[in-house]
């Protein structure tokens, strides 16, 4: 099982603080919901943890492992998955290729093997795609796999994004405004899903604007709200908390 | 159009005496008549005008298709192979030497493809690692007196190198960037073998390059080893029918492998790809020193196959004629690629007739390509899926 923990993280660009020194741990099995109004810097978060961008402060530690430095490719390597807020797969690919390309980091087979197509190759090719068809039927997408990503309905490509970040076989897996843009039955549909990742054993770290999906599901919150953690939680207190309430509605 | 009309007139005139203005407004007038009519026939068309002979036209090509595409894909590889190998038997010298052209454009368009198809990445300095190769190997043939077959592998791996380096610099550009960069590259290297002459020989080039050389069993007087120097058109024509044939099973199996997939998902997404656990640099790094082999492997057979190389087959203009061939038949599909060099080198060479002209053509093809089918004319199976929905 996995922890994540940020200690004091900033990050500045140029005059701007997006984060300051945000604290918070993500523990084994938990699902954890990252909230705050807009411009808070929740998906600034997400990119410092996956390396996107670096700290100008602090660090992130993985399994007693720092983070800092690593490139995006060598954190999902270290068992960090993410999707993204605006829905960004291989939109030219099928929804089963965009699943197997995430298997990249957990595969060896180089060009050579590629051209003669060793038996190694081969072996490694059929558990590839074993893997990637296992974690379409888990998005219940199995029989869109040869559909091109693009002409995917936008409920569907947004679980593509989810079912891709667990192909990787992550530990933990970052998933920024899964809701977004969908109705109230698949909203519940993707409460289903988050519980069944969770139940896998892989933490999940959420930033999510539907306050049902997060009251719904997550065990704790944190909240942000320029940058700067105004509040963590469990839902019921962060309902309560009265500095949440006013970076929410004002005062 | 009207302004095409009003560029081409004075365009038509350049003569190396001097503008002549007066005479070429003949052959303005015939061009814009012609476009004049198609335009008719299009607005006919549109109109609904012909509607009697496309519609049965229309059926006839459906049910074609139809009837081929229930044929297996093993049929019509088998039926292509057949002919190829043929080829030599049926046609005069003059079709093989189109046909060996043709080929060594097919290799390069594929080694091509791997970099802009398949990686995303725009290089206009291709042609590069198509002299390193043929380069390597006329020095290694001329001074060390190396055999073909050993070369080939070598200049593809010079072509390789030279990829490395060239990449490890410009690897970190995307787009419009990248493509200004590897045209400088090309013309590095085109300035290089141009003027290094204690090892190039200038703009003299490189002669006395040796055939490819093969054992064959002479059963005349026994069964001993005989070696050939492949010197026969029609023996090096199977020469690079089978590089051909290796370049596309290499970039088709490459295409369906974890590699392939990397090298497609940077193409869509480069953030995407990097965060979904795929080393970006690395990987286009090495989808450019693979494309580079190939070309390399390419350069190596035309030395072999002209037996002389100079700078001057090394120009901006072939890697633009490469990329075209790339772009007209369709980015990242192998048969796409094949088509656009049969269409860019074999046509030329049909309408030998009209040669003053073909540039022209040229342009115009190519500007009404990007216009009306800008993914090319064979482009990969799952993109057509994707725009019928």
């Amino acid at each position: 099982m996995a922890e994540l923990h940020l200690h004091d993280v900033s990050v500045r660009f140029g005059g701007l603080q997006a984060l300051a020194e945000v604290n918070f741990s993500l523990m084994p099995g938990e699902i954890v919901g990252l909230i705050g109004p807009n411009g808070a810097g929740k998906t600034t978060v997400f990119n410092v943890i996956t390396g996107v961008y670096s700290a100008s402060g602090g660090h992130v530690e993985y399994n007693g492992e720092n983070l800092t430095g690593l490139k995006p490719y060598q954190v999902l390597h270290k068992g960090i998955a993410r999707t993204f807020q605006n829905i960004r797969l291989f939109q030219n690919m099928t929804a089963l290729e965009n699943v197997m390309v995430a298997q990249h980091s957990r595969s060896s087979c180089g060009v050579f093997g590629a051209i003669f197509r060793t038996p190694t190759q081969k072996r490694e090719e059929a558990r590839i795609k074993e893997k990637a068809m296992e974690e379409l039927r888990f998005a219940e997408l199995d029989e869109f796999a040869d559909e091109v990503a693009s002409s995917l309905p936008y409920g569907h490509q947004r679980r593509l994004e989810i079912a891709r970040a667990l192909a990787s076989e992550p530990s933990s897996i970052l998933l920024d405004e899964p809701a977004a843009g969908l109705n109230p039955a698949e909203s519940s549909e993707l409460m289903e899903t988050i519980r069944k990742i969770s139940e896998r054993g892989i933490n999940v770290l959420m930033v999510e604007h539907d306050m049902k999906v997060v009251m719904g599901i997550c065990q704790r919150l944190v909240v942000l709200d320029h940058g700067v953690m105004i509040a963590k939680g469990n839902p019921e207190e962060i309902q309560k908390n009265p500095a949440v309430i006013e970076a929410y509605l004002g005062n | 159009m009207i302004w095409l009309f009003v560029l081409l007139w004075p365009l038509l005139g350049i003569k190396p005496e001097g503008l002549e203005v007066a005479t070429t407004f003949s052959v303005w007038w015939r061009i814009a008549i012609g476009c004049a009519s198609i335009l008719v026939i299009y607005q006919l068309n549109s109109v609904g005008a012909f509607n009697f002979i496309t519609k049965p036209v229309g059926e006839a090509v459906g049910g074609a298709k139809k009837a081929t595409s229930t044929l297996p894909f093993a049929v019509w590889a088998f039926a292509i192979l057949a002919f190829a190998v043929a080829y030599p038997h049926l046609f005069g010298r003059y079709a093989q030497d189109v046909a060996i052209n043709c080929m060594i454009y097919i290799c390069l368009g594929l080694g091509l493809n791997v970099v802009v198809g398949l990686a995303g990445m725009l290089d206009l300095g291709y042609i590069a690692f198509y002299g390193l190769g043929a380069y390597t190997y006329a020095l290694l043939s001329v001074h060390y007196k190396l055999a073909f077959w050993i070369c080939l592998p070598i200049s593809a791996g010079v072509a390789g190198l030279g990829a490395c380096i060239i990449g490890y610099c410009s690897m970190r550009m995307r787009g419009d960037y990248l493509a200004i960069v590897t045209l400088g590259f090309a013309e590095i290297v085109r300035m290089v073998l141009n003027n290094w002459m204690s090892l190039t020989n200038g703009p003299n080039g490189i002669t006395g390059i040796k055939a490819p050389g093969m054992y064959w069993p002479d059963f005349a007087n026994g069964m001993t080893l005989e070696h050939l120097w492949l010197k026969k058109l029609s023996l090096i024509y199977y020469v690079i029918l089978a590089l051909v044939i290796f370049t596309i099973i290499a970039v088709y199996r490459l295409n369906h492998s974890r590699i392939g997939r990397a090298w497609e998902a940077i193409r869509e997404d480069e953030t995407a790809a990097e965060v979904m656990g795929i080393p970006t640099f690395y990987m286009k790094l090495l989808g450019y020193c693979t494309g580079a082999c190939f070309g390399g492997m390419a350069g190596a057979f035309y030395a072999a196959r002209m037996r002389f190389v100079s700078p001057e087959s090394f120009t901006f203009l072939e890697s633009a004629m490469v990329l075209s061939m790339v772009v007209l038949g369709g980015m990242g599909s192998i048969p796409g690629v094949i088509l656009g060099a049969l269409a860019l080198i074999a046509l030329p060479e049909i309408f030998r007739d009209f040669e003053l002209y073909r540039m022209l053509v040229f342009g115009g093809v190519m500007t009404l390509m990007m216009l009306f089918r800008p993914q090319g004319l064979l482009p990969p199976k799952r993109r057509m899926k994707a725009e019928k929905d």
